[in-house]
């Protein structure tokens, strides 16, 4: 609980919002041209004083909660063309620091919805409509699939097969035998080869491998549960 | 772990914390104490700037009270307490300008175990070297204390974020005086039983008012506590009760006293006012 290295003024509204939009970031495969924000509770009331806005936009553009550019986000992101709006509503029975971030360019969309729990701890608890449940300390790996018997065994040998050592993993889907995917946090990142290998699977509809967005130093530094 | 688990360690909680992050090894112990001699570092530089800066924050409301309070004169003759509340305030107000400062376990609260540890260690002439340990005991008080409550003001109140920093703070301060393990968890105890009902009502939802003196005010809370528990006194409510007790008294607060910005102070005719201009 000492750390992380941070650019102020709130760990959780400044330091873990830049970390849920930083995930975000990486669920498109190249950089976003429009973003829209849904803050909530705390998030929503307080996002002015807390560099809110600024923090999630640096996330957006990439950087890190330590990254000096942030309090220039909003500048930075307007040179580079990135459309942002920020909105308000009630996301619901939700942590109180819950943002729900939208992301689009010309060829793709996403959807990710997470809290920032305090002392820079996130959470992400939706992806393009799909229950997930992943932390940020660790590389995760998503995966959309249809739903079939077995898909979850296979996986989990891959990654066994590669040394890959699975730290967490949430599977849901939307409906039997429809679409489901899975979030996996892995201890280090697979292979690009191992990451080719799965994407080619018949039944995995869309890959992606999130990087670790809070420092892997243990929990000792601002990284523990703090829900 | 639970704190009583940690006190009845026989030696210094450090050591404990230290084994149960990165077990026996050599290497990843020297890895993680290279690691928090570096946070350490950040915390003596984010010190520094804020000493030496009167640049205002965002909203204009702080930004001069470290730099002041440090020219000031030192009426009390007390310049151990003049130093650890000037630096609490430095890293505050280094947060407040969005600067850079490491969260201890928030930023909000970023001031007071710098202010306290770094504080007395530079009041004493210590080298950052002898500083290490007791912060790797910071960090798992923090640890520990955020496995059974919510750190953040938004969740607990201002008694989740200080209470929180304070407990870390006076551990680790009385381990630098020569604490053991059972001392450092009577500080930690002390210090937080003391800031139990403390809301976060910062104005205009800003993290400056009253987050900056406040961070003052519990370094030196924090010191006290050592103070305290190195002479031998103990809490009567054993420390895993009252972090339980600091918990549910944060389940009972209102939304309006958990960081919205629009209760207490913030709610007052002027703290209202101020959050109106800002939104201008």
């Amino acid at each position: 609980m000492i750390g992380p290295i941070m650019i102020g003024p709130s760990s959780s509204h400044t330091a873990g919002a830049c970390r849920l939009a930083l995930l975000a970031r990486h669920t498109l495969q190249r950089p976003a041209e429009r973003a829209k924000l849904t803050l909530h509770g705390s998030f929503a009331k307080t996002a002015k004083g807390h560099g809110t806005e600024l923090a999630l936009t640096a996330g957006i553009l990439g950087y890190y909660p330590h990254d000096p550019r942030i309090p220039q986000a909003l500048s930075i992101a307007k040179k580079q063309q990135l459309d942002i709006v920020f909105d308000a509503a009630d996301l619901g029975d939700v942590h109180p620091n819950t943002v729900c971030i939208e992301l689009e360019n010309r060829t793709e969309k996403s959807h990710l919805t997470g809290s920032s729990l305090g002392g820079g701890s996130i959470q992400v608890f939706e992806i393009d409509a799909f229950e997930v449940r992943f932390s940020g300390r660790y590389h995760t790996l998503l995966l959309r699939h249809v739903d079939q018997t077995g898909v979850i065994a296979h996986v989990a040998q891959v990654i066994a097969d590669n040394e890959g050592n699975i730290a967490t993993l949430y599977s849901a889907r939307q409906k039997k035998g429809g679409e489901a995917m899975m979030s996996i946090e892995i201890d280090k990142r697979l292979s690009q080869y191992v990451l080719d290998y799965l994407t080619h699977l018949p039944y995995i509809r869309w890959l992606r491998i999130l990087p670790e967005v809070i420092s892997g130093e243990g929990h000792l530094s601002g990284t523990g549960d703090v829900a | 772990m639970n704190l009583k688990q940690l006190a009845d360690y026989p030696g210094y909680g450090s050591e404990l914390i230290l084994h149960e992050e990165v077990g026996e090894e050599r290497a990843a112990r020297e890895d993680l104490l290279e690691k928090m001699l570096l946070r350490l570092q950040e915390m003596r530089s984010s010190i520094a700037r804020g000493l030496s800066s009167d640049e205002p924050s965002r909203t204009g409301m702080v930004g001069w009270n470290a730099k002041t309070l440090w020219g000031a004169d030192d009426k009390l003759r007390a310049p151990l307490m003049k130093r650890v509340q000037a630096y609490a305030m430095a890293v505050n107000e280094e947060n407040a300008r969005m600067g850079r400062i490491v969260a201890a376990p928030t930023a909000g609260s970023a001031g007071t175990v710098p202010g306290a540890l770094i504080g007395v260690g530079d009041h004493l002439e210590l080298t950052d070297e002898a500083l290490v340990m007791p912060l790797v005991l910071a960090a798992g008080i923090g640890q520990v204390i955020s496995q059974r409550m919510f750190i953040a003001g938004s969740s607990g109140g201002c008694q989740a974020e200080i209470g929180s920093s304070a407990a870390m703070a006076a551990a680790a301060v009385c381990e630098l005086l020569g604490g053991e393990a059972k001392a450092a968890v009577e500080a930690a105890t002390l210090a937080l039983m003391n800031t139990i009902g403390l809301v976060c009502d910062p104005v205009g939802g800003y993290v400056e008012v009253p987050c900056v003196s406040r961070n003052a005010f519990f370094a030196v809370h924090a010191v006290s506590a050592a103070q305290l528990a190195l002479a031998g006194l103990e809490s009567v409510i054993p420390p895993d009760e009252v972090v339980s007790a600091t918990a549910s008294i944060g389940r009972l607060l209102p939304p309006e006293l958990r960081e919205t910005g629009e209760g207490g102070i913030a709610a007052t005719p002027t703290g209202r006012r101020i959050a109106l201009k800002m939104a201008k």
